[in-house]
């Protein structure tokens, strides 16, 4: 059995941050994030994307980057759209989520560009 | 003398069974397995069963002429054999709705299981299945909020909600308690729960207990950044003491508090989800006694109709079983309750245990809760079965990490996290599990001592409840 280990989690430790789903994986690849906006596009909801400055991180309402891309189904795309938000928005944190009108609710949500964390 | 009334004992049959009748779609139907003493043809109990759980007695009554018996009695209208089992046979009951007041799952079950099941005639007796008909669950208030509504207040989206129940089960202090709670959600849990004996013991009052559990909550989100729950159990020897407890669990900013709906009683329940809906709050529903009741294949009510009853009663979460973990629950008849508590419209399915079409209509659903036994090795499996809409709840499995709680919270929730990643990516999970946590655990220290911890235990014993299908 390995040797125990302390628990690196603290308030004054901005690294302890966590963004939900994801945010306990390693950064994911490109094309591991490749992967996940198919699964987006294949379950057939809307992406949108959303941004905000770390410290306000824990609001519902991230700022809305353009309007969600109804219909968007080009992978490719829909990447371009993170990159160009990110471009625009360097220190903040970037998710990419995907909303099922159905169930008015949001299917998928990760960040996929990780802002430094406050 | 009376030209239509004659006194004396009647057959049930004479009365109660229609074969030929056509059930209303407002009609509330049953399904009953019943096993008869050896000798009564079927046709009669099914009947009888039919009569006592409506307007019948053993009797007849004069006051019966008083009313228009044809309009109110329930009615026997089909039998079946039970697949693989020659010593009982499924009975079809239709109840006109006017039987039973709006919005009262108490006066439902007061009928269908009342004093029908200690009946002479019958060896044993068990209700399979009830189809509400959606006249009658749109006068139910149903769970307070729904399945979004919690994701939306939580901020979950896109995966299973992680949940862990405390331990040990009794006998911490408030504070050792907010601790242990405090240790998990750091680590990245969602919720903690209290465990369903916990209410307000000598060892540690209810009220110490909110108070160091908000604590935790508000250090762990503080610390995490990510919102966090705890399920207070407001379950308590009165309704009155229930609702002050609740009251105090809003006050604090506590965004869940939990019941236990049968061992609290129905009426209790249903005044709390009511309570919870005036007022925003979240309830997680335990289901203590619930096995008493359905585990019997013969005797008892099926947990499909439990869960029905829960859903119409109200609440946002149930404990659903696990398939894999410490508790029964088979697979199929286990997907077919998940459905019935989630779905919007359920049809009926036999291979799952489903006898009837269930529609909710816009009665929002209910998320399951697996817990039970279950570790880190079952999580691609739960994952599988359960899909996102549910709780996956750790008890042992997060708590028993040779590292402690963090350590073992973070070792439920990279895990989970890396399930569903490969699962969107489309791999078969359940076939490539020992890969895909493998391949987590090589940047998680913590999950790779939770594998080690737990490689060897499995929990296969074989199901005691059972679909009724042939190879039994």
């Amino acid at each position: 059995m390995s040797t125990m280990q302390d628990y690196k989690s603290n308030l004054s430790d901005t690294s302890s941050r966590k963004f939900e789903t994801f945010s306990y994986l390693p950064t994911m690849t490109d094309a591991q994030i490749r992967e996940q906006i198919q699964y987006i596009v294949k379950q057939g909801w809307n992406p949108g994307i959303e941004h905000t400055e770390p410290q306000n991180a824990f609001q519902n309402y991230w700022y809305m980057w353009k309007l969600p891309m109804f219909g968007e189904t080009n992978v490719d795309t829909i990447l371009a759209e993170c990159a160009a938000c990110h471009k625009a928005h360097p220190n903040n944190h970037v998710r990419l989520l995907g909303f099922n009108n159905y169930k008015q609710s949001a299917g998928a949500s990760m960040v996929i560009y990780r802002g430094k964390a406050v | 003398m009376a030209k239509s009334y004659k006194s004396g004992v009647k057959e049930y049959r004479e009365t109660y069974w229609m074969p030929n009748y056509t059930p209303k779609d407002t009609d509330i139907l049953a399904c009953f397995k019943i096993t008869p003493q050896a000798g009564v043809p079927r046709e009669e109990v099914a009947a009888a069963v039919a009569a006592e759980s409506s307007t019948g007695t053993w009797t007849t009554v004069w006051t019966d002429l008083l009313t228009d018996l044809d309009h109110y009695k329930g009615r026997a209208y089909a039998i079946e054999d039970v697949p693989g089992d020659d010593t009982c046979f499924y009975a079809f009951v239709a109840y006109p709705i006017d039987l039973f007041e709006e919005g009262s799952v108490v006066n439902v079950l007061t009928s269908l299981v009342g004093n029908v099941f200690g009946f002479k005639a019958l060896r044993a007796l068990r209700l399979e299945d009830i189809r509400f008909p959606i006249a009658y669950v749109m006068t139910c208030n149903g769970p307070p909020q729904g399945i979004q509504v919690e994701r939306d207040i939580m901020n979950k989206y896109g995966r299973p909600l992680l949940g862990c129940t405390i331990k040990p089960k009794l006998g911490l202090s408030a504070k050792n308690y907010g601790r242990a709670c405090y240790e998990g959600l750091r680590g990245g849990l969602d919720f903690t729960k209290d465990d369903e004996n916990v209410n307000s013991q000598p060892f540690m009052r209810w009220r110490h207990r909110f108070d160091f559990v908000m604590e935790a909550i508000h250090k762990a989100e503080a610390e995490t950044g990510e919102r966090k729950g705890h399920y207070l159990n407001v379950t308590a020897p009165t309704a009155d003491e229930m609702m002050r407890r609740a009251e105090y669990a809003k006050e604090i900013g506590a965004p869940i508090i939990m019941h236990d709906y049968l061992t609290g009683g129905l009426s209790a329940n249903t005044q709390l989800a009511q309570w919870c809906q005036r007022n925003g709050m979240l309830l997680h529903i335990h289901r203590a006694m619930h096995a008493v009741l359905d585990r019997n294949p013969h005797h008892g009510i099926h947990f499909r109709v439990l869960t029905k009853v829960q859903r119409l009663s109200g609440g946002h979460h149930l404990h659903s079983g696990t398939v894999v973990g410490k508790l029964e629950g088979d697979r199929e008849a286990t997907l077919g309750w998940i459905d019935i508590m989630r779905d919007k419209f359920i049809k009926e399915d036999r291979s799952r245990g489903i006898f009837f079409d269930q529609d909710w209509g816009s009665m929002p659903g209910v998320i399951p809760v697996a817990s039970g036994g279950i570790h880190v090795w079952h999580m691609p499996a739960l994952v599988n079965i359960f899909g996102d809409d549910s709780v996956l709840q750790f008890g042992g499995g997060t708590l028993g990490h040779p590292w402690g709680n963090a350590a073992g919270a973070a070792a439920n929730r990279v895990p989970v996290e890396a399930c569903v990643e490969a699962r969107n990516a489309g791999r078969q999970i359940e076939k490539e599990g020992k890969d895909i946590l493998t391949k987590a655990a090589k940047s998680s220290p913590e999950l790779a001592a939770a594998m080690e911890t737990w490689k060897e235990i499995k929990f296969e014993f074989d199901t005691v409840d059972k679909l009724d299908v042939k190879h039994k």
